[in-house]
């Protein structure tokens, strides 16, 4: 019965380049209600990078990745590429492929500005540790140092996204997917099935023939833009009717139990992996297959993971989910709206706490304080951008607002 | 408001190098165990009543300063070893040079090999491949290829990963690399000498301050005198494994 409906839903949508006229209108008009899970998710997956981002910090046994094979990186690319779709995907079927183009580069324009700002400050922190730090016993780890010697090469490679600091990989990741992007859109709208066909053929590609970007000072990007885009592009994918098209698929009770059984598999071999002494039951050949699991190509095992995760989390928790609307979820949901300006925040956060704890103290209190605090920072921060966004919508007195690239479900 | 913070610093620390020069350093020693055997060590020890090891490695298995090679951890390791296993003629020779990934020391097994004729190697590495951030595939290729080479040649290995650093930890990716390091131990079944977990759980218990800003090398000092001691009895240990092993068959 599901065969033949989808079948005839991907023909009319190859068959009716301008988008969603037509028989698809109704659901057009649902789409443009935001649809709340992708904030509350997007800003639950900004907290776990922050607590992630803190080294040693003991809250961070709290997220995902230990429990599982995917991480919060996961889910933030996927709700990106899937908000890009929609925001983007409405103003090209309004303005045009070559506003929307404008539109999107306009983005990246932003993100690779709030990059290069990030960099400097992990530069001044740099720059503190070298002129305060002096322990013989680190005459070694001081080497990373180095990179301040010689400025000129530094900046540059910076710059061109080259030289990228532990942990600040995400944006540039974003940026090149961002770039990427209008063309893919276009053919999305366009032959939805083709386009993610490219991106699965990408994909495999860059796992056959090792495509990656290059880094400085040595080795590649860590999160390989040639075999992340595929999240991203499913995410745009799922937004722009594909979810509709899935629906079935994800509600069957078949997968269902597939995805509660593969995550109940990850489950126990990441517990192999903090307890090693049960790591022997993890019969050989299992080990042979899985490992490494490779998170800069997003290993095949990590994006089951996360589906695994999207299948449940759509099922448990509809559109219409009651607590959306509650007051105490309304902090991720504002974290999540404002995305690109608290993960900034986050990153900061994690280096300013990280030093606290350095300086400080590193005590498991701290360890707690600064995590609370700084989440605490990322909700006042978006409720304050919040509040600004609404006080200028209403003093420049333009009505209903229309739903801009930056705010339509979230930003993009 | 600052200058109290400075002092509670200031309070950390003194508590801190109290507790080092008091501690005797064996609240990690739980982290310190061997999963796999030496035979060819153990064969040495019965057979010729010898024991030679090879220390390859890159600055952090030197001091810094001058005299730093002679407070380093392979010469507390050397009598160490000479005190646990009575009757054995224990050498310790340290090659370990400054700046050197895991694929440039690779390329000085062969000669290594041929002139000293180690019983056992240990590999400490990782530090520099974070550093310049190395290829995760070919760090790893490289390790498999190392081990591969120092057993062809005869001697055992055992890996050790790099130092905890709390002060670089959120600019080098060192947890990548000693999982990389932990994942290549399981598989090829050596011993590995966890040093990141051990100097972390040295941190943690407050044996040392390792976020210290001291120029002093008295604490360096220290805390190599402790990663000898404990590597010994992983050395031990697993020459005890092999032993056991070899009986159980």
């Amino acid at each position: 019965m599901d065969q033949p409906r989808s079948a005839l839903t991907q023909s009319a949508d190859a068959a009716a380049p301008p988008l969603r006229d037509g028989a698809h209108g109704a659901s057009a008009a649902v789409a443009a209600k935001r649809d709340v899970r992708l904030d509350l998710f997007r800003g639950l997956a900004l907290w776990l990078i922050f607590l992630d981002h803190i080294p040693s910090n003991a809250v961070s046994w709290v997220t995902i990745r230990n429990y599982g094979f995917s991480d919060a990186t996961e889910i933030f690319v996927f709700i990106s590429g899937y908000t890009a779709a929609f925001v983007y995907g409405r103003a090209m079927h309004e303005r045009g492929f070559v506003l929307a183009t404008a539109r999107v580069l306009r983005r990246a324009w932003q993100i690779y500005a709030a990059h290069i700002f990030l960099f400097m400050i992990y530069m001044a922190e740099i720059a503190y540790v070298a002129g305060s730090f002096d322990n013989p016993l680190y005459a070694e780890e001081m080497g990373i140092l180095d990179f301040l010697k010689q400025p000129d090469v530094t900046l540059v490679q910076a710059l061109l996204l080259k030289f990228k600091p532990a942990g600040m990989d995400i944006l540039p990741l974003y940026i090149i997917l961002l770039v990427g992007f209008p063309p893919l859109l276009w053919l999305l709208q366009r032959l939805p099935v083709v386009a993610l066909a490219a991106s699965v053929t990408l994909y495999a590609l860059s796992w056959q023939f090792d495509w990656n970007m290059p880094a400085y000072p040595s080795g590649e990007w860590v999160f390989n833009p040639f075999a992340w885009q595929l999240i991203f592009v499913f995410g745009a994918w799922c937004a722009l009717g594909g979810s509709e098209r899935l629906a079935p698929l994800v509600r069957s009770p078949a997968t269902q139990g597939l995805a509660v059984a593969y995550l109940l598999f990850a489950f126990l071999i990441t517990l192999t992996w903090y307890f090693p002494r049960y790591g022997h039951y993890v019969p050989r050949w299992l080990a042979d297959f899985m490992y490494p699991i490779d998170k800069m190509n997003l290993d095949p095992l990590r994006f089951a993971h996360f589906l695994a995760l999207a299948v449940l989390t759509v099922r448990f928790i509809p559109r219409d989910w009651p607590p959306l609307k509650s007051e105490l979820l309304r902090p991720l949901v504002l974290c999540g709206q404002h995305s690109l300006e608290i993960f900034c925040l986050g990153v900061f956060l994690a280096f300013a706490g990280h030093f606290f704890l350095v300086e400080v103290s590193d005590r498991l209190t701290a360890q707690v304080l600064v995590s609370a605090l700084g989440i605490a920072a990322m909700i006042a921060t978006a409720w304050l951008l919040s509040w600004y966004k609404r006080a200028e919508g209403r003093a420049s007195g333009s009505g209903p607002k229309q739903p801009d690239a930056d705010l339509a479900g979230g930003e993009a | 408001m600052r200058t109290l913070w400075l002092a509670l610093a200031g309070v950390f620390a003194c508590v801190g190098t109290a507790l080092a020069q008091t501690g005797d350093c064996t609240e990690a020693a739980a982290l310190v165990h061997a999963d796999a055997g030496l035979s060819r060590a153990a064969a040495a020890i019965a057979s010729r009543h010898e024991l030679k090891v090879l220390v390859s490695g890159s600055a952090s298995s030197i001091l810094a300063g001058p005299g730093g090679t002679r407070a380093a951890y392979p010469v507390t390791l050397q009598s160490a070893l000479s005190k646990r296993l009575p009757g054995v003629a224990v050498s310790v020779v340290n090659t370990a040079k400054p700046r050197q990934t895991a694929a440039e020391m690779l390329a000085t097994f062969g000669q290594v090999l041929a002139e000293q004729k180690p019983d056992l190697v240990i590999w400490q590495t990782g530090t520099v491949d974070a550093m310049r951030a190395i290829d995760v595939d070919q760090f790893r290729a490289a390790l498999e290829k190392g081990v591969d080479q120092l057993r062809a040649g005869g001697a055992d290995v055992m890996l050790m990963n790099m130092q905890y650093s709390p002060r670089t930890e959120s600019m080098i990716a060192a947890d990548t690399y000693a999982e990389i390091m932990r994942g290549v131990a399981l598989r090829e079944e050596i011993p590995i000498f966890d040093r990141l977990a051990v100097m972390k759980a040295w941190n943690d218990e407050g044996t040392f301050d390792l976020s210290t800003t001291t120029k002093n090398s008295e604490m360096a000092e220290q805390v190599h005198v402790c990663i000898g001691r404990l590597l010994a009895d992983l050395v031990v240990e697993a020459v005890d494994f092999a032993k056991e092993a070899k009986q159980g068959k």
